[in-house]
């Protein structure tokens, strides 16, 4: 069949399965934008580029497929620039289509050119300038086999302007599907060696005071059931990571929570008196060693991977298995049972009561609003959301201080109800992840956490969410400060706020949220909490902005300051004394 | 660790496309990996470039770079050479000042290593030499007091060393 390289790769995407994409149409793109009219696939308009790439990435982070955006040459592609490094740093599954100038005007300084292919090559798992109409069905193949296989990530896809202009000769194409791939240096290892994975039972087995490590790869690889049936086996504590969040239930009598920098307390310190770690898709990112030389030092390492570089990037392992996680953790437990299964396990009776030693002395906890206060304390905006909202809810958070008080107070119960941006730590992802996920689940609840730093960056794609029908619920704590450098500043730079103050004034939130199409509450004393946030649940027919006026010296704890090892994490205040006394008491 | 201790060779099969090289070097440089040299031309299959690569072990473990190294899709194959199992050459080209008595000694040191007087003008020479590194760093060595007006070397090329077993003949037997 003949056709023109423009419905080439809108019939691509459709064959690859794709079912929504986001973007913002321009010069360069046009001819692609015309075969979209009669497609199949739904797009939905975004207000800027950047949003069409988080929205993709949310989109991605919920449903597990792949997302899609589509945007033009030169500023748009570099305004999308952002969501790949977010996307490649937690390996989210992202095709991102670009448009170029023609093929014969690349390098002559265009209107609206950029070196697209270029400028992403560090931030992608892999990208593509097709220089060929025929090319297209191939490399799009290629794009989604190689963004969802192996350990997935963004891929970018540039398509000069002549091989999809109908107008142009050098768009016509000779239409075939399936088409053949051609990567002769792409073959991701995907199943354990059996005789690491043998190793890495009997070091499980004999282990007294093991952790598992259960990170963003679990999520990445559906491996949540088989971590279950896992610890179901060995009965060994899981901490989840940031990007890990969900892997797990909370509620599990063995679930310790999120490790690292703002992990809680019996996380933390587990890992750093484990004698073996087993880390399932986690790559010891540094806001979870804290100090590397003072990490975990007593722990022996078995360190499982779909990314072989991972595996002693940060920490040598004692044994590293190459492959994908739900694969070795099922053949894990096959090589366990060989072993003689949950009886030849060591005993952990003493390892599993510390455990709940410190959980028992150092939970979670923060000082209750003072009722003469006219603001709200975040933690317990966060308690009351997560009590009022479906139990399937998908929350998801920009960067910052209300992240680490998401994270640390939602208790996850599902996988995939976690989106947010732990990599590369991109304020404003939470508006336009929110919709992605809103996208790709319309049934489920979404809640974005938002904060007011981040709120103003991206806050224009709530007029998306109004204007295709995709509406959000978004909580947002402002403290008029961004938070977490304030918190830094108060902590480490002699209180001294350098350009961390917003202003308490403007932007009046509820103007600009109505003005967007939304339902605005404001918050401004702890009675009105509740009811705020189920008004809030019970409007479905259009996005909601609950404004929460949160108190600007809140600090996020426990804490462990940079450059100190996890050993010395900080709890709230109200824990310090009885923390100082046990830790004497060690010592002694 | 003597410098030299500290350098691997890494011999890289990758597809032949646009903007291979880009990615080889831009991998290096977002990695903060070291290149001592970097060699690249087709092979025998159009379809397939090899690039030699010399880098810096003294930061990252040669393990390392050439697991980053393979994510990228267009790395076909990569050998990491050991010292001593791999045969090494490279191409030097100097352009040296002459005067009528030092013309003599150069060609003659060319002479002694085999190199070649590649062009002669009238107060400059140039001349080429191929051969394993070290003998091309003798090579400049001893160009250097008549004075170089301009070098270029090629950075180094390897391949890892020929069995001197017949396999095929232990096959047989096995």
């Amino acid at each position: 069949m003949k056709m023109n390289g423009g419905q080439a790769l809108i019939k691509s995407l459709e064959m690859a399965g794709v079912d929504v994409m986001f973007g913002l149409p321009g010069g360069a793109i046009l001819p692609v934008y015309d075969p979209i009219i009669d497609s199949s696939i739904r797009h939905i308009l975004v207000r800027h580029e950047q949003g069409a790439g988080h929205m993709a990435q949310g989109y991605a982070h919920a449903t597990g497929r792949p997302g899609v955006a589509i945007v033009t040459s030169g500023p748009a592609a570099t305004n999308i620039v952002t969501p790949l490094a977010d996307a490649y740093l937690d390996s989210v599954p992202m095709v991102v289509i670009t448009g170029q100038v023609p093929y014969s005007a690349i390098g002559t300084d265009a209107f609206q050119e950029a070196d697209t292919t270029g400028i992403t090559m560090g931030v992608t798992k892999h990208n593509y300038l097709v220089s060929e109409a025929q090319d297209i069905p191939r490399v799009i193949a290629e794009a989604f086999h190689i963004a969802t296989t192996g350990r997935p990530g963004p891929v970018l896809v540039d398509i000069p302007k002549d091989i999809v202009d109908p107008a142009n000769p050098r768009s016509a194409v000779n239409w075939a599907w399936p088409v053949e791939m051609d990567l002769p240096g792409y073959h991701p290892q995907t199943k354990g060696d059996p005789a690491l994975i043998r190793e890495a039972a009997a070091l499980i087995s004999s282990a007294r005071k093991p952790v598992i490590y259960a990170g963003g790869g679990i999520l990445k690889a559906r491996a949540a059931e088989a971590l279950a049936e896992l610890v179901d086996l060995v009965e060994i504590p899981v901490v989840t990571t940031l990007m890990g969040r969900g892997a797990f239930p909370d509620d599990h009598p063995l679930a310790l929570g999120m490790p690292g920098m703002h992990g809680n307390y019996t996380a933390v310190t587990a890992m750093q008196g484990a004698d073996l770690l087993i880390a399932l898709g986690s790559r010891f990112d540094d806001r979870v060693t804290g100090r590397l030389d003072g990490f975990a030092p007593d722990a022996k390492i078995v360190h499982v991977d779909i990314d072989p570089a991972e595996l002693g990037k940060v920490r040598r392992p004692d044994v590293g298995i190459t492959g994908d996680a739900r694969l070795v953790i099922t053949e894990l437990i096959t090589a366990l049972r060989d072993l003689g299964g949950r009886s030849a396990q060591a005993d952990r009776t003493a390892w599993r009561s510390t455990i709940s030693g410190w959980q028992e002395k150092y939970p979670l906890t923060y000082e209750p609003s003072d009722p003469a206060d006219p603001f709200v304390k975040p933690q317990y905006v966060l308690e009351t959301l997560r009590d009022s909202s479906p139990d399937d809810t998908i929350v998801c958070s920009g960067v910052g201080q209300h992240q680490m008080w998401t994270s640390q107070y939602w208790r996850f119960r599902h996988p995939y109800t976690w989106v947010n941006s732990g990599g590369l730590g991109t304020m404003g992802f939470s508006i336009p992840a929110a919709i992605g996920a809103k996208v790709g689940m319309p049934d489920r609840t979404v809640w974005a956490v938002d904060g007011d730093g981040c709120f103003q960056m991206t806050a224009q794609e709530l007029v998306t969410a109004t204007v295709e029908k995709v509406p959000i619920k978004v909580a947002l704590l402002n403290n008029s400060y961004l938070g977490m450098v304030r918190q830094w500043q108060e902590m480490f730079y002699e209180e001294r706020y350098s350009e961390t103050a917003q202003s308490r004034d403007y932007p009046d939130y509820v103007k600009w949220a109505e003005s967007m199409g939304c339902e605005a509450i404001r918050v401004e004393s702890p009675e009105e909490v509740q009811p705020a946030i189920d008004k809030a649940n019970e409007i479905n027919d259009r996005s909601v902005v609950v404004e929460f006026k949160t108190p600007d010296t809140e600090k996020v704890y426990p804490m462990v300051p940079a450059g100190l090892t996890n050993s010395d994490v900080l709890v709230d205040p109200s824990q310090a004394a009885q923390l100082d006394l046990d830790r004497k008491g060690t010592q002694s | 660790m003597s410098d030299a201790a500290q350098r691997r060779t890494l011999v890289v099969l990758v597809e032949n496309k646009a903007g291979v090289l880009a990615r080889v070097s831009s991998l290096f440089a977002r990695r903060n990996y070291n290149i001592t040299s970097l060699a690249v031309a087709p092979t025998d299959d159009e379809r397939f470039s090899r690039i030699t690569i010399v880098v810096n072990v003294r930061d990252t473990p040669i393990d390392q770079i050439t697991k980053q190294l393979f994510k990228l899709i267009n790395v076909v194959q990569i050998d990491a050479l050991e010292p001593g199992e791999s045969i090494e050459r490279e191409m030097l080209m100097a352009t040296v000042t002459a005067d009528s008595v030092g013309r003599g000694q150069i060609v003659e040191l060319a002479n002694i290593f085999g190199g070649d007087v590649l062009n002669v003008g009238a107060t400059e020479l140039m001349v080429g030499l191929a051969g394993v590194p070290s003998k091309l760093d003798d090579f400049e060595d001893l160009l250097r007091p008549y004075g170089i007006v301009a070098l270029q070397r090629t950075g180094r090329v390897a391949l890892p060393k020929v069995s001197r077993t017949d396999t095929s003949r232990l096959e047989a037997v096995s």
